[in-house]
């Protein structure tokens, strides 16, 4: 029965070609646009480590006072030096690390080619366990080598190529800004997107780092932050690095791992006794205010979507708001002129249960139609998204199968939605009055 | 022309001028938004710098290996030196950034020493004497600096300057009265930097939304940044551009090799202006391709169910002209029939493009739309409705009395 409804469906958008064309249309750029803005979204707001974000969070504490905020603004986004330390010292959590951005620079020993920026992350070794840091050769360093401030680094597996031809080089040297040090590790490809553990000092979106090295090491030798640093003010800021570092500016990133809630109350309570305890010293001047969130929840409050994202999603969506509108108006004309077609059809004993078959069928096949249509625009869209969204957001769309399969999926789904109320108004045609008329 | 036949009729039409209606709305209030974000991301993008931006070029240099703070000091002053003796290049000056960086700088600026809420936020400039000469800025008032005032600034520093230059904006915002000549200025410090010139305009080195209320507040320090890195900025002589991006590069590398030109950073001014506005010309692009898509399909929308309104209604309009209503009363008819559900789709899609513009302004600090962009969508619609319904109306007028007396 199917085939036949099918068929019968294929014949009448046949007979108004112009009709049929214009919904294939509507339901192709409708469905289209929403997809290729979908894209885009999807890929800046997915989970970057979906089987642990429930377990990763992110503290901040108020070091600066509520007149900080008094012309808006939020908690400082970072933790001074003196918190970031106090704690990774306590080590409340499973596991901790407290994180900042660090570039260098590698002279190759080969004298013809030109010297490169290496940049990374200076982290504790529980980053990679916290993160799930997959190992292309060796591993992590050590938790002794954060405390013996040791000259080791993990770099990526691109620099792995560029300088070692991708040869397993864990135990080799390294020279970056003319320092030795240590490979510990080769890590695999791995560049979660957003990178969620460096949302707030840029998009989350550019190159992957090529180097991590041990925070206390990079303290030691006094890398500066490749990131933000942000001071409120500057009472008791002494100059130098020892008075940067004793500053309440606020710069390091930390992350702490709490397997479940019970864990997350007693980090919670830990912080907020932490923040008294330095009221009580006379650092802070205000009532204790800390903030837990999990890694999505911090994702949003760091704004990670571009709001360009989101905007365009929505007015995609409107657009295939219209277009179904549209598709609506134009089925309801054309199953309407069809009255007494219907008419004859259940005089002659077709329910109305065939008739909704019937039409929602050849509501199908306009949105297979306009399925194809769409797949082929959003084929172009996602080629044509380095015009619209910068580039680094725009590599990440992809026309992937589980787009392709989605956006057949809207395109049909969408059309036969619409096609319900022209269809109920088919089915509720009364034969007689058809009969007739004519 | 009678209006109460008509709606007599749309009456036994309601699905049909229900959904043309509401695809009005929504298309206006679609429509009215896009526009207002092309106009406004057009508008951002045009803002001008301050400088002469065709024939500046940015270098970002990044110092390879380790050196002393003296080394690198030396360092600079070499290449400036020969920079600026290059032919194609008028001046050159360092600096911790660029009008456009996207990022950079800004220091709280306050009126006393004592003062702890900020009376602005100016983004911070760091160059020597020939910083004013290299960007093409006019100073207004005052001096520029001398040689001997330029200062050095190793990592961590706190330098604070005794002398500073800015911008007219910055002066006018902290001594409205026009004093600000001679006054000191306290930028995160107790320590004052006295103003000695004023320039008429120098954009910040970010043009972000929370910046928006500082707009072309900018200071100039006279420093040297003896840091990890630092931004050249090459001025070429008129229509040398081409040349001097060519020789910079080369002369530098004469100088040192080792250090790190990033080509994802600084560049001319064509490059720099690309990068930083790409998101908001990407915005403008979609808005636009958005609206006339649909425009167009709600057009083809209004053209088809008028085209199945007529095609139903040929006997009635058969009937119409048996009884001596002319080719231009049918035409009338279908028009202001469009008319009317145009206007009560514009009526309620002004309400929908005000509701989504509140709703941007609460979530993405969009501004407030201006009445005029839902007048001009109003207009489009009214224009577009009576467009699409003409052919359709045509092929009305054109129905022969005859057809009254058919049975169909």
């Amino acid at each position: 029965m199917f085939a036949y409804y099918f068929e019968l469906g294929l014949r009448s958008l046949r007979r108004n070609p112009v009709l049929t064309a214009l919904m294939v249309m509507a339901i192709g750029f409708g469905v289209a646009a929403s997809m290729t803005t979908y894209a885009v979204f999807r890929a800046v707001s997915g989970n970057p480590l979906p089987d642990k974000s429930g377990q990763l969070f992110v503290p901040q504490i108020d070091n600066w006072g509520p007149q900080s905020r008094k012309t808006g603004g939020d908690l400082p986004e970072s933790l001074s030096y003196t918190d970031a330390m106090a704690l990774m010292h306590a080590h409340k959590a499973v596991r901790q690390t407290a994180i900042y951005p660090v570039g260098f620079t590698l002279v190759p020993v080969d004298p013809s080619s030109q010297p490169f920026a290496v940049n990374g992350y200076a982290a504790y070794a529980d980053f990679f366990a916290m993160f799930d840091v997959p190992f292309q050769y060796g591993s992590g360093w050590q938790g002794v080598d954060d405390d013996n401030r040791a000259n080791v680094v993990v770099i990526s597996n691109e620099l792995n190529q560029k300088i070692f031809a991708g040869a397993n080089s864990v135990g080799r040297g390294i020279q970056l800004d003319g320092r030795d040090y240590r490979i510990a590790g080769v890590v695999a490809d791995w560049d979660p997107r957003p990178r969620f553990y460096d949302v707030n000092n840029g998009s989350g979106f550019g190159d992957a780092p090529d180097v991590f090295m041990p925070l206390t090491r990079a303290i030691d030798l006094q890398t500066e932050t490749l990131g933000n640093n942000n001071c409120y003010g500057t009472t008791g800021q002494a100059p130098g690095w020892d008075g940067w570092l004793h500053s309440e500016c606020a710069w390091i990133s930390l992350w702490v791992e709490l397997p479940d809630a019970n864990a997350v109350a007693r980090y919670q309570s830990y912080l907020e006794a932490y923040a008294a305890d330095q009221q009580h010293a006379g650092r802070f001047h205000w009532v204790p205010n800390i903030r837990l969130s999990n890694l999505m929840q911090w994702l949003d409050r760091e704004h990670v979507v571009p709001k360009e994202t989101t905007v365009s999603l929505v007015l995609a969506l409107g657009f295939l708001l219209v277009c179904l509108v549209n598709t609506i108006g134009l089925l309801l004309a054309k199953f309407m002129r069809r009255a007494s077609e219907i008419g004859v059809r259940r005089a002659l004993g077709a329910s109305r249960r065939q008739i909704y078959t019937q039409f929602l069928t050849e509501a199908a096949v306009v949105g297979v139609a306009g399925g194809l249509l769409g797949l082929l625009l959003t084929a172009f869209g996602v080629l044509g998204i380095s015009l619209v969204f910068e580039p680094e957001i725009a590599r990440l769309a992809r026309l992937n199968v589980s787009l392709v399969g989605f956006t057949l999926l809207v395109s049909v789904a969408a059309t036969v939605v619409a096609a319900f109320y022209p269809t109920w108004r088919a089915a509720r045609v009364q034969p007689a009055w058809q009969l007739k008329s004519n | 022309m009678q209006i109460k036949p008509i709606l007599a009729a749309l009456r036994r039409h309601k699905a049909g001028t229900v959904l043309i209606a509401l695809q009005i709305a929504l298309t206006l209030a679609i429509v009215c938004n896009a526009l207002f974000i092309i106009q406004q991301r057009l508008a951002h993008m045009s803002e001008p710098t301050g400088i002469d931006e065709a024939n500046l070029l940015v270098i970002s240099n990044q110092w390879a290996g380790h050196r002393s703070p003296q080394e690198v000091d030396a360092q600079i002053q070499a290449d400036l030196a020969a920079l600026r003796q290059l032919p194609s290049v008028r001046d050159a000056s360092p600096s911790d950034g660029y009008p456009l960086t996207g990022g950079g700088w800004d220091n709280y600026v306050m009126l006393t020493p004592e003062q702890i809420e900020k009376t602005t936020d100016a983004s911070v400039y760091m160059g020597d004497e020939h910083m004013l000469d290299t960007l093409g800025v006019k100073l207004i008032a005052g001096r520029n600096f001398n040689a001997s005032e330029v200062m050095q600034m190793t990592s961590r520093q706190v330098v604070i300057p005794p002398v500073v230059i800015v911008t007219k904006a910055l002066a006018d915002h902290l001594f409205p009265d026009g004093s600000a000549l001679g006054k000191p200025i306290y930028s995160m410090s107790s320590t004052p930097s006295t103003i000695i010139g004023i320039i008429e305009r120098l954009q910040r080195q970010d043009v972000k939304t929370w910046s928006k209320p500082y707009a072309y507040e900018s200071l100039l320090w006279p420093m040297r940044e003896d840091t990890d890195g630092l931004y050249y900025i090459v001025r070429a002589k008129p229509g040398q551009l081409a040349a001097a991006m060519r020789a910079v590069p080369q002369a530098l590398y004469a100088q040192n090799r080792m250090r790190i030109i990033d080509p994802k950073d600084g560049g001319n001014y064509a490059q720099i202006r690309e990068r930083i506005y790409d998101s908001d010309r990407g915005m403008a692009i979609l808005m636009g391709i958005i609206s006339a898509v649909l425009l167009a399909i709600t057009a083809a929308g209004i053209v088809g169910l008028t085209s199945f309104w007529v095609g139903q209604r040929r006997k009635q309009i058969g009937v119409r002209r048996a009884l001596g209503a002319r080719r231009g009363d049918i035409l009338n008819y279908f028009l202001t029939e469009n008319f009317l559900i145009s206007v009560g789709g514009v009526m309620v899609g002004t309400v929908l493009a005000v509701g989504i513009n509140l709703w941007m302004m609460a979530r993405f600090e969009m501004a407030r739309l201006s009445l005029a962009y839902v007048i001009d969508g109003v207009i489009i619609l009214l224009l577009l409705g009576q467009l699409a319904t003409l052919a359709p109306a045509l092929r009305a007028s054109r129905v022969s009395p005859v057809e009254a007396t058919r049975s169909t």
